[in-house]
This record gives structure tokens, C-alpha cells and sequence, in this order.
């Protein structure tokens, strides 16, 4: 039964060559007392029982599959080709382990590299680890290897306008440290930033686009930290990249991030994928997997894990990091997205996302009652002050088919009855239509 | 033409970048139904520097580079601690169902009622196979899940006042993982030695307790240990160590041994976290993702990372389906990384539960044990086994011989190579020397331990009578062994891309 193969005369076979009678001699070893207790679970089921059962708690979603998805606020709901999906179900790359094995993982080792290196391409970066849980502890592992960088500077300066779950994480990961975390109160603004940098920062955080979908002038803050000795570390959306500056050439240390967008399912928060780029001159410091490029005995180029003496099995407690497992799936299902969008697929999503977003934009602005904040630039997240709680505003969406925005007020108090609305490629302008239909309605 | 003269250069697959051609795509995308907006040219860059290539060219390369890997699908895969067991199919069709798949992690709570409802179960099961009160999903890999905990019991001595506790007891035979952990959350390691039969020294033990007692915020240990042995002393490590007021962490990677023989909740520890991709069948995916959910006794269960999955209203008479919501726990640590955990492992670690049941779970657990003994009965006449006792999930032996000196570990797993098999995990754990920890998983059958047992053999005899055929090795894998020391001084870490310039 499940997935276990062996005949009772193959177990009477394997029991005999032991040489106990039972295979319960096996587990001597555990308290009698304590030995063999009851499994309350429900009774075993056939594949096709799981997968009705299964299907219809999916059913119990309302996914984007049956409805039009405006919210990002940290997931977006983005096209991925059917070869994505195909690569990813290849069992020769899910059901192998790390390749710490050089000689039977080449596969592996190969698509992590292309990957490093279009990271790298898209961040303006010089190297590229594979791979953090997410964006969130990408910025905590950055928050790490700024403190080692700084020596005894102990004091981390983040925007406010970075995501509010990455702060949160930030906070979890340092609480063991003694850490000044500071800059990131609800109200506060870029230029309250650069007053607190001094000889003791470490680190100024800033989100690209920050959380609310801005694009903002980030080059005195950079300039600032850069004069205090300070690290400059960017929470990017890698999509975004493909049209804007990159953080490299804003003055980027370290770039980090969630990669999700580029070929990862929402998959209801994860698995996502975490990305770290830095300089050359920091990679010693970093967490997680890299992968270099070498030659085997004859001469033959490969590519092996490298720089492993930072890692945790090896340097045990004097690792900066604990991770092991990683999200190596995750970055293969982004290498196979960028290689298929590639220079100008990659483009021309971008592009799509902010044409969509500034046509929404431009017909919610319209609206009475409605009010679209654009004092800087957006990127396909742009925020809206409703004349209604957002709560009204999205059971009138849900209730036509619509996911609506994300609202702003559950992390920002000032915010109260702010939206903040995502549009994608995937978003038709029937969709946007639609939803500016529901806000007209709402407003007379 | 000319004919190469030096084989330097020689590649199994070139690099996708190798294969660019300006102005080609590897997708179909629609044009914009939208008036267009100008776009702020002063904020855009010049070049993307990606690879330009076909849909097919980038399904072949991808093709191309698969087969240069090995993976469960292919072989046996013996990697001792990490539990390569089969990736049940039908559990990767669940995850990729649109309810799930499709479902955007920041949905308004009514209309993820499916998604919470399987993890609320899948937090019950969890805590019932290992006797705690209460699980959290949230920690994205088992090395999360071990910070999580270590974070729970620093809260719960500071919540009490207590200040003092800033050391954590690990044995020598741990996972890295483990002080590296301690070291994160903010305290100092205590290395405790092993006895001469691969327990933990319960007179070092007794000592160290009774020395810097009131310094001990904790012991993190593995069970069965990571040499595959079952603690003989188990309950008095855990007396000990609670008399001296530390909480008890359980390293659950090794819970595929445990399943239905015993619940750790229920031996006194304080607070383990699981491997959803090793007991629970996720596919580890050549690296990752991996889900390391924390279960907690009564003490700690305040102090969980969020959020979790909690029954906000009871089922009434019309409507016979509880409501589900997300709650962050009274005094809990925080969150762990955005949203709620790697929600895909567990929609597949609820299929592989919902296969089993209680009684499945027991038998997988029986036959891994079953499995690793059968190779160890096998090979103990041929190799030294260093602990001469019943095994759990895995076992380790000394992967050397006294009378073929040049013969390493490592000699042994890359000729395993050529007999088509993936080798064991090599020099772990580091108290054994030479060590190849070798752990089977129950989905294997008699047949393929048989022919793994017969290759170990001839493997013996060859280190004896041709050495030179293990210090070669491998031999038919796509590569021959790697210079690691020039990846490490090169340091070239991506293909710098010289592509041509497109134009736009």
C-alpha cells in the first residue's frame, strides 16, 4: 500500500538475513514505556479519493483562475509560459538532491549559473547566490552580511517603504543581535532617512519600487550612506528591471528581493523565491549556494557549489547563516523564464505592465470619490484614496468577479481607506474596464 | 575551418547565452490593449543583457542539461539525513491545481477557505504524529524551523525574566545546521562528546548541567541521532536537561524512523520542527524548496512564529464547515519569512498523509528501518560499522580499509558512480572517520538494496586489487572529478554576457 513495495515474503527474506523475527526487535531502542503509540489520523485513501478530496478544497479559492486579480502588495500574478512548468516537472531536476555530488548534478549546477548570471544582468550586479526562502529573508541574510562588512557598526537604517512583512522578518531574524533597527515608522519619509545615518550605520535599506508602487529618487540617500561608510542594499522587483535602471547603476551594494514574478506561481505565498546580487568584493561574505565555473580531470569546463567553507556544514557555529535547503527549484523556473523572454520578451512584459497600469490609473483618476495618488512615478502598482472603506470597495469587486486592491490602512494608519491597486499583463483592458465599472458604481 | 587543438575548451552543453541570436524569442506574448503611456526615459536603462534563443533551443537545453543530473526518478539515491524517498506524482499534479497554484497569498481570508482549511489540517496531523500541542507552518526549510525554535526558547526564558540563559548543549554529532542556528538566534554553543557507542556522554552531560545549570537556556538533538542510532539514554537527557531549566529541541530530520514508534511530544521535548521534503515526500528539487514547520509542547505554544491557521467560527447546524482564519500566536517571535510558509510543500505533504493514514505512516517508518538494518546486516562482514547495533532509518560506516591505505571515503562514492548508483553522504558526521552515511528510505525494493549491496562488495575488492579504478572514478558519469580549488580562486561566478548590441 502508498508507496511502499515490498512482498511479505521479501520482509521475511530481509528480517531472516537481520536475524530478528519481527521487524518491532528493530526498534528496541525506544522506552517501552513511550513505544509505538496510536496514530489518530484519518483512514488511508486511493489516489483518485485524495485528488477529489483535494480538488475540492482548491475549489474552496477564489484564485486567478476564475477571477481578475488586482492585488499584488508582494505576489503578482504574472504570465508563465508552458515550458516553465514542463522543465520544472522533469524529474531528473525535482527529485535530485543538492548538488553536492559536482560529477552528477551538472544539470543542476549549469541552469543555477545561467541563472546567477542573468540575475546579475538584471540587477547590475557582479555576483548572484542561489538562492534565499524570499524576498524577506534575502533582506534579513543582507541585513548579516552588512554587519559583518560595517565591524562594529550596529545600526540599520530601513524605508519605511519596504514591504512591511520584510521589515517584519528583518525584526525576527535580529532579534538575538544587538541591532538598532531604525527609520521605518508608518509615516515617515526619505529625507527623514538621511538624517539618521551616521558612523554607525551599517546599512540603509530601500524598496525599488517601494511598497506602494513608487519609483522614487533614491541618489542623495545613496550619496549619504555612501559618505557615511555605509552599505546601500535595494528591495527590488526583478520585473521592473527589465525597463529601469538598474540598482547597480543607482548605487546599489547589495540588490535583494523576491523573484517570483519571473515564472513562480502565487502558489498562496510560496514557494518563492529569494534573490541576492552583490559586488565582487562582498561575495565572500554572503549566505547560501554559489556556483563557479571550473574544469573536470580532462580539461572539460563544469561547474561546482564554490566558496563552500562559509556554509554551515562546514564552519558550523562560526557560519554567518544556518541555510541548507534553499528554493534551487525556483531558481531553475526562473532561468527557464528569462532564457525564454529573454532580452526583449522580458521587455515587452515590463512595458505591458505599466502601459495596463497607467490605463487603469488614468480611468480610476477620473472617477469621483476615487482619488489616484501619483506624485512619483509607479511601475503597475499605483495607490488610491477611496471614499469608502477598501473593505466596501472589494466585496463590491469579489462580488463581479474582481480581486481588488490591497488595503494600505491594516499596515499604514495614515493610509486608512488607501488601495493599492495591481495591474499586470495579465489584466485585459476588459478586466480594467470591468473594475473601473464597480468603482463608477460605487461612487454615484 | 581549423581543427581544435587543445580539448580546454570542450563543453557538455554550451551556456544559453552561447546560443543568443539578436532578435529571436521564446515566447508568444499579445501586443497592448491599452493606449500606451510614455514612458520616463530618464529613469529607463540602455541594454538588457539577456539571452535572445527559440522556444524549442531553450526546451533542448533545459533537456539537455536534465540529463546530466541524477535524481530518485533515475536511481537509488542513498544520501544518508537527507531522506531521498520517492516524490509521489499525483502530489505535484495537487499542487499545481488552480485553487492553489493560482491563489494570491494575500486573498481576503473568506476566499481562501480551501487553502486554510488544508493547512489547518495538515498543522493537527502534524502535531498528532509527533505528540504536540500545536504546530506552525511557517519556516520555509528545516534550518528555519530549527531558528524558529531556538528563538521560542530564548523568548520563553526572557519572558520569564530569566536573563542568564545564554548557552545552547549540541552534541558533537550534529548537523551543521545546528550550531550554526545557535549562533544566529544570539547564544553561545556547548559542545557536548559522544560515548563509545554513539550516545551522547551522559556524564559530560550530567557535568556540564551541574556546572553552568543555570546558563543552559537548551539542548538541540537529533533523534535517531545523525549516526542513525536511537538515544539509549533519551529520557535521562531529557531529565537532566530540564532539571537544570533548559527546553528541549528535537531535530526532526530524521522523523522518517519515527513515524508510529514514537511521539517526541511525549518523551518531553519542548519543540521540534519537521522536514516536510524528507519524512513528508516533497521533492527537495535539487537544492530546494523545502518546508520546516516547528511543533510545540504547552510552554511554548504562546511563542510560535505566525501566522497560523486557528477555527475563527464553529461550524453551525446549516452550515457544517468551520470558518478558518490566520492569527499571529499571543507572544510569538514573528513572522518568518512573507505570508504563511511554502504553502505548495504543504498542499503536497497533505496528499502523501491523506494516502497513508496512521497506520501507513507506521509502516513507512517500519520499512525504512527494515531497509537500512538489510544493508547493514549486509555489509557489516565487509566494511567497519562502527556502532554494532539495531539502526533506525540510516546507518553509517567507515568507508576505508586497513589494507588498501590510499583508499578514501570519497574514493568509494565516486566509484559507486559508475555502477549507477548516487553515493551516500561523505565525512558526515564528522565524529566517524571516513564516514559514509548511508540511509536507503522505504520506497526501494529488496532488489535495488541487493544490487547496491553487491556493488559495495565489489567495491572492497577493487580498492584492494586496482585502487587506481577508485581514485579514477567515476568513469561514465558526464564529467570526471572537479577542480575544486581553481573554482574557488578563479571565482567566476557568471558569464559575463558579450552579446551583441540589438539596437531597439
Amino acid at each position: 500500500m502508498g508507496y511502499i513495495p515490498h512482498t511479505e515474503v521479501e520482509r521475511q527474506q530481509m528480517l531472516a538475513a537481520i536475524g530478528v523475527t519481527t521487524i518491532e526487535d528493530l526498534f528496541e531502542a525506544i522506552p517501552a514505556t513511550h513505544r509505538f503509540p496510536k496514530l489518530n489520523l484519518p483512514e488511508p485513501m486511493s489516489e483518485m479519493e485524495v485528488a477529489a478530496e483535494m480538488q475540492a478544497l482548491s475549489e474552496a479559492n477564489e484564485h486567478a483562475g476564475d477571477f481578475a486579480i488586482f492585488r499584488g502588495a508582494g505576489a503578482y500574478h504574472h504570465f508563465v509560459p508552458s515550458v516553465v512548468n514542463h522543465i520544472l516537472l522533469r524529474g531528473e531536476f525535482y527529485t535530485a538532491y543538492t548538488p553536492y555530488q559536482p560529477e552528477l548534478s551538472q544539470g543542476t549546477l549549469q541552469a543555477t549559473y545561467e541563472y546567477q548570471s542573468m540575475m546579475c544582468a538584471l540587477t547590475g550586479m557582479d555576483a548572484a547566490n542561489a538562492s534565499h526562502y524570499d524576498g524577506a529573508t534575502s533582506l534579513a541574510e543582507a541585513v548579516t552580511v552588512a554587519v559583518q562588512v560595517g565591524r562594529k557598526r550596529n545600526k540599520i537604517v530601513l524605508s519605511h517603504s519596504i514591504n512591511p512583512q520584510y521589515r517584519e522578518v528583518v525584526r525576527t531574524y535580529h532579534q538575538g543581535r544587538d541591532l538598532q533597527i531604525v527609520g521605518d515608522e508608518a509615516d515617515a519619509n526619505l529625507a527623514a532617512l538621511a538624517e539618521l545615518i551616521d558612523d554607525q550605520t551599517a546599512m540603509v535599506a530601500i524598496a525599488y519600487p517601494n511598497f506602494f508602487g513608487q519609483i522614487e529618487d533614491v541618489s542623495a540617500l545613496v550619496t549619504a550612506a555612501h559618505d557615511a561608510g555605509a552599505l546601500v542594499i535595494f528591495v527590488a522587483n526583478p520585473l521592473m528591471l527589465a525597463l529601469f535602471k538598474s540598482p547597480g547603476e543607482l548605487g546599489a551594494d547589495i540588490v535583494v528581493g523576491d523573484a517570483q514574478p519571473l515564472g513562480v506561481s502565487m502558489s498562496y505565498g510560496g514557494p518563492y523565491l529569494g534573490f541576492f546580487a552583490t559586488r565582487t568584493k562582498y561575495v565572500r561574505k554572503i549566505a547560501g549556494r554559489i556556483i563557479g565555473e571550473t574544469v573536470d580531470a580532462d580539461g572539460k569546463k563544469a561547474y561546482v557549489m564554490t566558496l563552500r567553507p562559509r556554509e554551515q556544514d562546514i564552519r558550523r557555529e562560526k557560519a554567518s547563516s544556518n541555510i541548507c535547503t534553499n528554493q534551487g527549484l525556483m531558481a531553475l523556473a526562473a532561468s527557464v523564464y528569462l532564457a525564454l523572454m529573454g532580452r526583449n520578451g522580458l521587455r515587452k512584459v515590463a512595458q505591458l505592465n505599466y502601459h495596463k497600469a497607467h490605463y487603469a490609473a488614468d480611468q480610476i483618476d477620473q472617477i469621483d470619490g476615487f482619488k489616484v495618488l501619483r506624485s512619483k512615478p509607479f511601475f503597475n502598482e499605483f495607490m488610491v484614496k477611496c471614499l469608502m472603506p477598501v473593505e466596501v470597495v472589494n466585496n463590491a469587486l469579489i462580488g463581479e468577479g474582481i480581486v481588488g486592491g490591497y488595503d494600505l490602512g491594516k499596515d499604514y494608519p495614515h493610509l486608512k481607506d488607501h488601495m493599492l491597486l495591481c495591474v499586470t499583463e495579465m489584466n485585459s483592458k476588459e478586466e480594467i474596464d470591468a473594475l473601473v465599472d464597480v468603482l463608477k458604481g460605487l461612487a454615484s | 575551418m581549423t581543427i581544435a587543438t587543445e580539448t580546454t575548451q570542450q563543453v557538455l552543453e554550451p551556456l544559453i547565452y552561447d546560443m543568443s541570436v539578436p532578435g529571436r524569442m521564446g515566447v508568444n506574448l499579445p501586443d497592448c490593449d491599452v493606449p500606451e503611456t510614455p514612458l520616463p526615459t530618464e529613469l529607463l536603462r540602455d541594454d538588457l543583457k539577456l539571452p535572445e534563443v527559440g522556444e524549442l533551443q531553450v526546451v533542448r537545453h533545459f533537456l539537455k542539461l536534465s540529463h546530466l543530473n541524477y535524481s530518485i526518478d533515475k536511481g537509488f539515491y542513498p544520501l544518508g539525513s537527507c531522506t531521498m524517498k520517492y516524490n509521489p506524482k499525483l502530489n505535484e499534479d495537487m499542487a499545481r491545481l488552480s485553487g492553489f497554484a493560482l491563489l494570491h497569498p494575500q486573498s481576503d481570508e473568506a476566499g481562501s477557505q480551501g487553502a486554510l482549511a488544508l493547512m489547518y489540517q495538515l498543522q493537527e496531523w502534524l502535531a498528532e504524529i509527533s505528540g504536540f500541542e500545536a504546530v506552525s507552518l511557517a519556516p520555509a526549510a528545516g534550518a528555519q524551523g530549527e531558528f524558529a525554535g531556538i528563538l521560542m526558547i530564548r523568548n520563553y526564558h526572557l519572558d520569564r525574566g530569566d536573563t542568564a540563559r545564554t548557552k545552547i548543549l549540541v552534541p558533537n554529532s550534529a548537523h551543521g545546521t545546528n550550531p550554526a542556528t545557535v549562533t544566529m538566534a544570539g547564544f553561545e554553543v556547548i559542545e557536548l562528546p559522544s560515548d563509545d557507542k554513539g550516545d551522547v556522554d551522559l556524564d559530560a552531560l550530567r557535568t556540564v548541567c551541574k556546572e553552568k545549570g543555570p546558563e543552559i537556556a537548551g539542548m538541540m538533538i537529533t533523534v535517531p541521532s545523525t549516526l542513525g542510532l536511537f538515544e539509549a539514554h533519551i529520557l535521562d537527557v531529557i531529565e537532566i536537561v530540564h532539571e537544570a531549566g533548559g527546553l528541549m529541541y528535537m531535530d526532526g530530520a530524521n522523523m522518517n524512523a519515527l513515524m508510529g514508534q514514537v511521539k517526541p511530544g511525549e518523551l518531553g521535548f519542548d519543540v521540534m520542527h519537521y522536514n516536510l521534503h524528507k519524512t513528508f515526500s516533497t521533492p527537495h528539487g535539487g537544492g530546494g524548496p523545502g518546508s520546516g514547520p516547528v511543533g510545540v509542547g504547552e510552554k511554548l505554544k504562546p511563542f510560535l512564529p505566525g501566522p497560523i491557521v486557528e477555527i475563527v467560527e464553529e461550524p453551525t447546524e446549516e452550515d457544517y464547515a468551520p470558518g478558518y482564519g490566520l492569527k499571529m500566536p499571543e507572544k510569538s517571535i514573528g513572522r518568518m519569512k512573507a505570508f504563511f510558509g511554502n504553502f505548495g510543500m504543504m498542499v503536497r505533504a497533505y496528499a502523501y498523509i491523506r494516502v497513508y493514514g496512521g497506520e501507513g505512516l507506521r509502516d513507512v517508518s517500519r520499512h525504512a528501518v527494515l531497509n537500512a538494518n538489510y544493508i547493514r546486516a549486509q555489509l557489516m562482514d565487509t566494511y567497519k560499522v562502527p556502532y554494532p547495533r539495531y539502526c533506525g532509518h540510516e546507518f553509517v560506516l567507515e568507508g576505508h580499509f586497513e589494507d588498501a591505505e590510499g583508499v578514501h571515503a570519497l574514493d568509494i562514492s565516486k566509484r559507486l558512480m559508475d555502477f549507477g548508483f548516487h553515493p551516500p553522504t561523505n565525512y558526515f558526521p564528522l565524529i566517524v572517520p571516513e564516514a559514509l552515511l548511508i540511509e536507503p528510505t522505504e520506497t526501494e525494493t529488496k532488489d535495488d538494496l541487493d544490487e547496491f549491496i553487491e556493488a559495495m562488495k565489489q567495491i572492497a575488492q577493487e580498492a584492494r586489487t586496482d585502487p587506481d579504478l577508485l581514485h579514477n572514478a567515476p568513469h561514465t558519469a558526464p564529467v570526471k572529478r572537479l577542480d575544486e580549488v581553481k573554482a574557488a580562486k578563479d571565482l567566476i561566478l557568471c558569464c559575463a554576457p558579450a552579446l551583441p548590441d540589438a539596437g531597439d
